[in-house]
């Protein structure tokens, strides 16, 4: 594999309530490469968003609270700190892009300010240059008329637009990772499409790696090279994209596959809703949190959580079906690899 | 098809007025001279962009928008062009809405039970008895409990709030149901709870239901045909399958070859498909195709000839407006 840029080990986040303490996230552990895109898929409130912004510092503290874990970044933990060797980690090492693009950027500073005041504050730019480097950026995010676009306002900006400006803001500092949380679902298919082909280009031009936060299994199938399933605070299957979506091998990953459309003209199919909900993260499970929805639940399920089962190099999955002393596979667990 | 369609647009228009900017009036042209014809207990699925129009012609066909022009016929009566409140009183027993966004639909101010039987309520001469039965009996054929009639909907997830809608859409029995992006807000997991219970009722009521998505792929699932607006006209309309899998408007094409699949090795194997540009604006949209600025086909007549819908000469089925065919 290609050389591993961050390394996070058994992340566990809560956050206190006036409802009690939230386990938000429940030991997380993956790797993110050099040149690959990682998505995190999930529902909402499974815990994917906390995920990425306890590496960033953006978890408020209180009420948050990072119980345990780490995330190495060249063999220096990036959890609470906020420079490796006086390098700022926000914004340097790692960019980000939120959901919606229109809360997320100053509705006062122009366009081109805002892209600049990163190169201003970690780079020491002089203006000048931070504004002509960012009519550069905005040019590399695929804005026509950048020179223009640049003194403009947000207000003057479509969804898509904004977003294209959110990416050359992020990108600004050549980060060596770039978060994207949800980068595309305020967006119509069409423009979806093209910020996706964008950061897809991004990544070969600069090298840098993405993890890719989303719900939508379509979008993760066109970007991802490595794919982590989180249900209820938790990692229940990893894999190459190819591993989650051929061979799945949890239960909630192919209960997500059964529950979208195929667009396949011979297949007569129905979809098949998961039942149920997920389980209350003020009182996680005792066993494994999607024991109440699993089709295949076993007693052992309620009692004790799963480990996590190494199926190849690439692939693990945190459920009792793959232990060795499970009872006979329970059929169609496997999600039937489609022929080639 | 049957001989009258049990609803029917002709020529529907819907223009803003904004107002004037630089001294000239700026009218938003969300509908423009729109025409379908929905078969009864069938499910229409209308796709397309963000500000092409879709929620418009879905309020505009139940009376929530007045109509600028064009008419409105149900079951071959035409509805007035603006309504009044009797005209609600009238047709909310056969023509009801599902709204997209199940936490600002619901009064948060009402129980369950009242935002259930307000329509029976109103519109019937049910006693509170027989209301109250019909809620709890409604409220568990959605898949919730009768004693949530007295909660609130804060009490409620998402998926379970979009049920009470759909109860509070169907307890009049209509015949004609706007269903405006009834999924887009949820999880998928619950998407498909939520569409296999719309399903259910169509064939149990003989439903017909106007589908209002942007995700192709469940709209294809869903309906029986599909139209496509962009900008305020419908550009291709025929059976579901059909406009999917063999898209012939080229904008229908560009939207199904950015639809994401849920398949690493079609994705892969997909060529980039994105088209440059974005949807312009409906203020003062003049003749020609309004597609043509993002056309890959564009040519010359396309910018000074509004194209019209009309069947293809292989496939009378579908409808096609484009200069190409």
């Amino acid at each position: 594999m290609s050389d591993t840029l961050l390394q996070v080990d058994d992340l566990q986040v809560e956050f206190d309530t006036y409802g009690g303490t939230v386990q938000a996230v429940r030991g997380v552990s993956f790797e993110v490469h050099a040149g690959k895109t990682l998505a995190i898929v999930g529902e909402s409130g499974c815990g994917k968003s906390v995920t990425v912004q306890s590496m960033m510092g953006l978890i408020p503290m209180p009420p948050g609270r990072i119980v345990a874990g780490q995330a190495l970044m060249h063999g220096v933990d990036i959890i609470g700190r906020k420079e490796i060797d006086g390098r700022d980690i926000r914004g340097r090492e790692i960019g980000m892009i939120f959901q919606d693009p229109m809360t997320s950027l100053n509705p006062t500073m122009s366009i081109g300010d805002q892209i600049a005041e990163p190169l201003l504050v970690h780079r020491g730019y002089s203006k000048k240059r931070a504004f002509d480097r960012a009519i550069e950026l905005l040019d590399m995010s695929r804005i026509p008329e950048a020179a223009k676009r640049a003194r403009q306002y947000p207000f003057e900006f479509s969804g898509g637009m904004l977003q294209r400006a959110m990416i050359a803001m992020a990108i600004a500092c050549e980060p060596k990772i770039l978060i994207a949380d949800e980068p595309t679902t305020a967006l119509d298919v069409t423009i979806q499409a093209q910020i996706l082909d964008l950061l897809n280009d991004l990544r070969r031009e600069t090298g840098m790696a993405i993890i890719l936060i989303t719900h939508d299994l379509g979008v993760v199938a066109r970007m991802a090279d490595e794919v982590a399933v989180m249900y209820a605070g938790q990692f229940v299957e990893r894999g190459s994209v190819d591993d989650v979506f051929y061979r799945s091998s949890h239960p909630y990953t192919l209960g997500l596959r059964a529950a979208m459309p195929v667009n396949d003209q011979q297949a007569e199919h129905t979809l098949t809703p998961i039942d149920g909900s997920p389980p209350d993260l003020f009182h996680p499970p005792k066993g494994c949190g999607y024991c109440a929805r699993c089709p295949n639940a076993m007693k052992i399920c309620e009692e004790h959580d799963p480990d996590v089962t190494v199926m190849s190099d690439t692939h693990s999955a945190r459920c009792w079906q793959h232990h060795p002393t499970a009872p006979a596979k329970v059929e169609g667990l496997y999600y039937r690899e489609a022929s080639a | 098809m049957s001989s009258t369609p049990l609803v029917e647009s002709i020529a529907l228009t819907k223009h803003f007025d904004m107002g004037k900017s630089h001294g000239k009036r700026q009218i938003v042209h969300a509908l423009d001279g729109v025409s379908l014809e929905i078969a009864e207990q069938e499910i229409l699925g209308l796709v397309g962009e963000s500000g092409s129009g879709k929620s418009t012609y879905g309020k505009a066909l139940i009376g929530l928008h007045d109509k600028t022009s064009g008419e409105v016929r149900l079951k071959g009566e035409t509805l007035p062009a603006r309504y009044h409140p009797r005209d609600f009183e009238r047709h909310a027993t056969s023509m009801q809405m599902i709204f997209q966004d199940p936490y600002s639909s619901l009064n948060p101010r009402m129980t369950v039970g009242e935002i259930i039987g307000e329509g029976l309520r109103l519109h019937t001469r049910a006693t509170a008895a027989e209301i109250r039965d019909k809620v709890t009996g409604w409220l568990e054929q959605v898949g919730l409990q009768g004693e949530h009639a007295g909660r609130y909907p804060h009490e409620f997830s998402g998926g379970q709030r979009q049920r009470i809608g759909i109860a509070r859409a169907m307890i009049l029995e209509p015949e004609f149901v706007v269903c405006d992006e009834p999924i887009s807000a949820l999880d998928v997991s619950v998407q498909a709870q939520v569409i296999n219970l719309l399903n259910d009722l169509k064939s149990s009521m003989g439903l017909t239901l106007l589908f209002i998505a942007h995700d192709l792929s469940m709209v294809r699932y869903v309906s029986d045909r599909m139209a496509v607006m962009y900008l305020g006209t419908v550009v291709e309309i025929g059976p579901a399958n059909d406009v999917f899998f063999s898209p012939r408007h080229p904008y229908t094409e560009i939207l199904v070859a950015s639809n994401p699949e849920p398949d690493p090795r079609t994705e892969r194997s997909r060529a980039s498909t994105t088209i440059s540009g974005e949807i312009p604006s409906p203020v003062n949209v003049g003749a020609g195709c309004r597609f043509v600025g993002r056309c890959p086909h564009a040519m010359e007549q396309c910018a000074t000839v509004t194209p019209e819908l009309i069947p293809l000469k292989d496939d009378s089925n579908r409808r096609v407006a484009c200069h190409l065919f």
